[in-house]
C-alpha cells in the first residue's frame, strides 16, 4: 500500500536541483536531475545530519553541504569518505504537474 | 608481500588506510599513532565535543579496520625511520621493515613563547583528551582567557559561552581571524562574539603568561592584568617534522613534497598538516595546510601514487568554521587579489568573490547562518579550479546561478 504525499509542482524544482520537503515530522530532499525525473531520499546527511537541500547536484550527485560527503540521489548509494551509510531513497511520481513521494 | 607503513592516525593516514583497500591495495598495511584512540575526526573537538562530552567521533569503528586487515597500533610513538634498511622503530620496542612509507603526522599546537612544558590551568587544544581536560575545568562561572583570534581560539569561545563561562579573547594583532580571512567576514564573526558576551582585545601584546594554583594571569605591556580560571593558547600550529628531519628528509615549513606527495626520499610520501606542497592553482607556490578537508583530499591522493598512480594535486584550499549558528566558508587563497566583489544574500549572509588583475577567480569567503553560502562556496572552488574569469557583474548579483557561470 502506497501512501503518496505531494510535494510541490514540478516547476518548483529547477533542472540539477534539490529542495527541501518536510512532512509529519520528517525532512526529505527532492531532486530533479539533468534528465528532467524526479527523485527523493531523506533530507539529512548519514555523517553529521545536514540537511542536503543546502547542498550542490551534479548530474546524479548530491553532495552535502557541510563536509561534501557524496550520495547518489537516484540510488542512495554513498560515495565514500566522509560518508560511508546510504541514504534511504523514496517512490516519486509526476501527476498533473505535480511531484509525488511514496512514504508507504 | 608488499607493506605500507603509515605513520600518523588521524583522518589523513586512517583516510589514506581505506583508500589503499577500496583501490585493491593487497599487502599489508600497518597504520601507527600515538593517541590512544582509534583515528578520530578533530573538527568537533572545540564545538559539540566540548559541549556535550561526546566520546571522539570515529572515522570507522574497529570492526572496519579489522574487516579491511588494516593493523592499527595505538599509543604507539615512531621513534625513528632507518630509510636506508626501510624500517621504523617503534616506542614498543619492536620495529616494522616497509616497503613505501606514508608520513601523516599532522601538528601540534604552537606552545606560547618562553612557557614551560605541561600546565594544568594553561592549556591548547588539539586531541580528544584536551578537550576532556578543557570540559572538566568549563563551567558556567569559569573565567576562561583565550590567546589568539584564530579559529581555535574563536570556535572555543563561542562553545566556552554556551556552556556559561566568562570569555576574554586576546588577540596580538589588529583584529582576529587576520590569516586567510578578508576583513568584512572577520567582523561579522567579531560582533557576533560581542554580541554574546565574549570580550575581544586586539592589538593587545602579553608580557608575561603565568600559572598559579587556582587559575592563570596574563600580564599585558599596557599593565594591564587578567586573571582567569583557565587560559587556552590558540596562537597556530607547528608541523610534526622530526621524525622526517632525523631521516635527512627536505624540510621546508613542513615535509617538503613535490606535487604527488613524494618527499625527497624514495618510497617515503607524505601528507595532511605535516607537508608542504606545491599549489598548482596558485602558480605552483609552496604552501602548507591545517585544514579537515585537505587532510581527507590529500590522504586519498597518497594512496592513489603510494600505488603508482602519479596523480597531482588539483585541489582548492577549502575550509570552514561554525560559531554559534553562523558558519564561514573559505574556498581559495585570496591574498594576491586586486578586485573583490560582494554578493548580498537572502538573512544577511554574503560572499566575498576574489579576483586577480586577469579577472580570475581565486578565492571566495562567505559567512552566513547554517548552510547559507555552502553551495554558492563549492561552486566559486569549482570555477577557482577550472580557472575561470566569471562577469563581475554577473558575481554580484544573487539572482544570477554560480553554475551558469561556471558552465561559461
Amino acid at each position: 500500500m502506497s501512501n503518496w504525499v505531494e510535494v510541490c509542482a514540478t516547476d518548483e524544482i529547477d533542472e540539477e536541483d534539490v529542495i527541501r520537503f518536510d512532512h509529519e515530522g520528517k525532512t526529505f530532499a527532492v531532486y530533479r536531475s539533468p534528465d528532467d525525473e524526479f527523485f527523493a531520499t531523506d533530507g539529512l546527511c548519514t555523517h553529521e545530519k545536514i540537511h542536503l537541500a543546502d547542498g550542490l547536484v551534479m548530474d546524479d550527485i548530491i553532495e552535502c553541504p557541510k563536509h561534501n560527503g557524496r550520495f547518489s540521489y537516484k540510488t542512495g548509494e554513498a560515495k565514500g569518505a566522509p560518508v560511508c551509510v546510504n541514504l534511504t531513497t523514496y517512490p516519486v511520481k509526476v501527476e498533473a504537474g505535480s511531484v509525488f513521494i511514496s512514504l508507504a | 608481500m608488499s607493506h605500507i607503513v603509515i605513520i600518523g592516525a588521524g583522518e589523513c593516514g586512517a583516510r589514506a588506510a581505506f583508500a589503499l583497500r577500496e583501490k585493491g591495495f593487497d599487502g599489508q598495511i600497518t597504520l601507527v599513532g600515538e593517541e590512544e584512540h582509534l583515528p578520530y575526526e578533530r573538527p568537533p573537538l572545540s564545538k559539540d565535543a566540548l559541549l556535550h562530552g561526546h566520546a571522539p567521533k570515529l572515522v570507522s569503528d574497529a570492526a572496519r579496520y579489522a574487516e579491511t586487515g588494516i593493523e592499527v597500533l595505538t599509543g604507539v610513538n615512531v621513534e625513528r625511520i632507518d630509510p636506508a634498511a626501510k624500517t621504523v622503530q617503534l616506542s614498543n620496542g619492536s620495529s616494522r621493515a616497509y616497503d613505501q612509507l606514508l608520513l601523516t603526522t599532522g601538528a601540534r599546537p604552537r606552545p606560547f613563547p618562553g612557557l614551560a612544558g605541561a600546565n594544568h590551568r594553561i592549556r591548547t587544544l588539539r586531541t580528544h583528551g584536551d578537550t576532556v581536560a578543557l570540559r572538566a575545568t568549563l563551567q558556567s562561572d569559569t573565567h576562561l582567557a583565550i590567546i589568539g583570534g584564530g579559529f581555535i581560539g574563536l570556535e572555543l569561545a563561542a562553545t566556552a559561552r554556551k556552556l556559561g563561562a566568562q570569555v576574554t579573547l586576546i588577540e596580538g594583532l589588529p583584529r582576529i581571524l587576520s590569516r586567510g580571512v578578508p576583513e568584512e567576514v572577520a567582523a561579522v564573526v567579531a560582533e557576533r562574539h560581542k554580541a554574546e558576551g565574549v570580550e575581544i582585545l586586539c592589538g593587545v601584546k602579553i608580557q608575561e603568561l603565568s600559572e598559579g594554583r587556582d587559575g592563570a594571569q596574563i600580564r599585558l605591556e599596557d599593565g594591564r592584568t587578567i586573571a582567569a580560571d583557565l587560559v587556552v593558547v590558540g596562537i597556530g600550529a607547528v608541523p610534526n617534522v622530526e621524525l622526517a628531519r632525523d631521516a635527512g628528509l627536505a624540510i621546508d615549513n613542513g615535509i617538503a613534497v613535490d606535487e604527488h606527495l613524494r618527499t625527497s626520499a624514495p618510497d617515503i610520501f607524505a601528507a595532511g598538516d605535516c607537508c608542504s606542497f606545491p599549489l598548482r592553482h596558485y602558480g605552483g607556490r609552496r604552501v602548507r595546510l591545517e585544514a579537515w578537508r585537505n587532510a581527507q583530499d590529500q590522504g586519498l591522493l597518497a594512496a592513489a601514487n603510494l600505488m603508482g598512480a602519479g596523480e597531482a594535486i588539483a585541489s582548492v584550499p577549502w575550509f570552514w568554521s561554525d560559531q554559534y549558528d553562523l558558519t564561514l566558508q573559505i574556498a581559495g587563497l585570496a591574498d594576491g587579489a586586486t578586485q573583490t566583489i560582494r554578493r548580498d544574500m537572502a538573512d544577511g549572509a554574503f560572499i566575498l568573490f576574489h579576483l586577480d588583475a586577469g579577472g580570475r577567480l581565486i578565492a571566495a569567503s562567505g559567512i552566513g547562518t547554517g548552510n547559507a553560502v555552502a553551495r554558492d562556496i563549492r561552486l566559486a572552488e569549482m570555477m577557482i579550479a577550472a580557472g575561470v574569469r566569471p562577469d563581475p557583474v554577473a558575481l554580484a548579483a544573487a539572482e544570477t546561478k554560480l553554475k551558469s557561470l561556471l558552465a561559461a
